[in-house]
């Protein structure tokens, strides 16, 4: 065997600083990052310029639109957020729809249970409580499943889905369960300077949330997992831990979602979140996280509950058939998609060669 | 540093053995790394180099023999005992989070913390980047963009990061497990001098390799294991590839 010099020359064929600095990938790397808004500053032109030819009014400029919208979106985005980061950590949660629906029937019982021995206003908090924290249970069966029994999160947390809705339909009795309590129904009905109360709550939410995704180790930890869980548990990070947390997490913030409908409607319905859960898997899609685990924000989320709510509330504002809502959500969603995967081609180029 | 070993071998591992049932993948194995030692652990595939690796890095625990870290008995129940220790180890796979900056990932685990407005603990990025640009300009890679995620970087740069992290946590050996192996040939020069240089820093490291090359490019001594055994220990000055391949594969 001849051994051709090895070491020596070649150092000068390495580029020093690489080509990472392209002015025109990075461009196309926010835009693609920041299309959730984009589709919605979009989406709001089209109904401003449908409206004005329509009904020669306006649609973004009427405070009652956008306040309904913002209501529109609040579950949703409350269910949304905890989704976005199981989705970040490679999860998924099927399970918050009818988490959220045994939290609203919980509220629903819990306030009116309380309500006969404590003041109208503790027993609202009371009820918001038991509903968050009676939300957390399947939260921690889902993260013991995950974890512990390495279940997959598709599985598992489907497997949820039909317990905790099995469960909001027996604790209701099969029906609605209306709420007495004039202070609930003032928090999900009432405003303050035209914000209504729920808006504000949600608002307040979301920035904790950001707060904890992208301010904290557990955030930080979150898209290490998502991105690669071996290097993740290499770096000596609790995984099991930090997996029951997270479904933990996301159960309870559909625990919320459940108490604010239970205070919007005054009533604790186990189907609430029913409709709500695919809406929270395309708000954090097309928020721009990726299905694949690793990526995605919480104020992309926010965008992509806001775009859902308006394709919503503007196509019946419109007059046009609400089955429409449906196409016109998921074209969306695949547009979305379709964008976080050229992106992904153009900028992933470099790593796959 | 214990001043009184200062010449004797950082790590050692004597008669090392360990055995899945009636497999001995790994049987009554020596050998020593010196501060400031590169040596190359070769075999075929199957010779008992990884079963080697995960035992010292506290993956495995031996079925028998000791681990002798600066002359002092050591057993580590988990990889993270053996990481406290000053035991790093970079697998080919790469373990970074590519979606995360170069400083995130040295600081994966043990994020530094400041406090916002006085009261709210938030992660202290200024602090993982710094200490990013620190440590890979001690590494002679200059990175510009360090908050990109570490997917921007071409192979040999995340190599570095990888090496980075250790090096920035002062690990004071480091097992690298083919660590040229997923790499363009200039990439992989660059990553051979970074091993000259942890060399030069008076660190140990255990190089793992197919690349007969690399090793020769590299190593101070080389140990051939075959079938879970020594099957032979050169100083790379003595010996040559043929002597090498013919100590693997048994001739």
């Amino acid at each position: 065997m001849t051994s051709t010099s090895p070491a020596q020359p070649a150092e000068k064929h390495v580029a020093p600083q690489a080509d990472h600095g392209d002015p025109a990938r990075s461009l196309i790397a926010r835009i693609a990052e920041g299309r959730a808004w984009l589709f919605l500053a979009g989406l709001l032109i089209c109904f401003e310029v449908w409206s004005r030819f329509a009904f020669g009014a306006t649609f973004v400029l009427n405070p009652f639109n956008l306040q309904s919208i913002a209501i529109f979106a609040v579950a949703p985005l409350l269910l949304a957020t905890g989704q976005t980061f199981v989705i970040i950590s490679g999860g998924i949660d099927l399970s918050l729809g009818f988490i959220m629906g045994l939290a609203a029937v919980i509220a629903a019982h819990a306030t009116n249970m309380a309500g006969a021995a404590i003041p109208l206003p503790l027993a609202m908090l009371a009820g918001i409580l038991a509903s968050v924290i009676v939300a957390g249970v399947p939260g921690v069966i889902n993260g013991l499943l995950i974890s512990r029994l390495k279940v997959p999160p598709f599985i598992g947390t489907l497997g949820m889905f039909g317990v905790a809705r099995g469960a909001a339909f027996l604790l209701a009795g099969g029906t609605t369960v209306p709420v007495q309590n004039s202070w609930f129904a003032l928090l999900g009905n009432g405003k303050i300077y035209g914000v209504p109360y729920l808006v504000l709550i949600a608002a307040i939410f979301v920035v904790v949330m950001h707060y904890l995704l992208s301010q904290t180790r557990f955030g930080q930890h979150n898209y290490a997992i998502g991105a690669n869980v071996q290097a993740a548990r290499r770096a000596g990070i609790d995984i099991r831990g930090h997996i029951l947390r997270l479904y933990v997490l996301s159960a309870m913030c559909a625990g919320l979602g459940g108490a604010l409908y239970a205070a919007r409607f005054t009533a604790g319905a186990a189907q609430a979140g029913e409709p709500l859960l695919l809406d929270s898997v395309a708000a954090v899609v097309i928020g721009g996280a990726s299905l694949f685990g690793g990526s995605g924000t919480i104020f992309g989320t926010v965008a992509g509950a806001l775009v859902i709510a308006v394709i919503q509330y503007g196509l019946v504002f419109v007059n046009v058939e609400p089955f429409w809502q449906f196409i016109a959500v998921g074209v969306v969603i695949i547009i979305s998609v379709l964008i976080d995967q050229a992106q992904r081609r153009f900028s992933g180029a470099r790593q796959d060669e | 540093m214990n001043s009184t070993n200062q010449n004797g071998p950082l790590l050692e591992v004597r008669n090392l053995s360990k055995h899945f049932g009636a497999v001995r993948a790994l049987n009554d194995f020596s050998m020593a790394v010196r501060p400031g030692e590169v040596v190359a652990l070769a075999g075929d595939n199957g010779a008992g180099k990884t079963t080697l690796i995960k035992a010292i890095s506290g993956v495995f625990q031996p079925t028998g023999g000791e681990i002798l870290l600066r002359g002092q008995p050591v057993t580590f129940a988990t990889p993270q005992e053996a990481r406290e220790k000053g035991i790093e180890t970079i697998y080919q796979d790469l373990a970074l989070a590519d979606n995360l900056s170069i400083g995130a990932n040295i600081f994966l685990g043990r994020e530094p913390m400041r406090k916002a407005f006085g009261f709210l603990p938030v992660l202290d990025r200024k602090a993982m980047a710094t200490a990013a640009k620190e440590t890979m300009r001690r590494l002679d890679f200059h990175v510009s963009r360090l908050e990109a995620p570490v997917s921007n970087f071409s192979g040999g740069q995340r190599q570095a990061v990888a090496i980075g992290r250790a090096v920035y946590w002062d690990a004071q050996i480091l097992i690298m497990d083919e660590p040229t192996a997923a790499l363009g040939v200039p990439e992989q020069r660059k990553v051979i001098s970074l091993i000259h240089q942890l060399k030069a820093q008076g660190r140990g490291v255990i190089f793992i390799s197919h690349n007969l090359q690399d090793i020769f490019a590299v190593s101070d001594r080389i140990v051939v294991l075959r079938r879970g055994i020594q099957a032979g220990e050169r100083k790379i000055s003595e010996t040559n590839h043929d002597e090498v391949v013919k100590l693997m594969v048994g001739g």
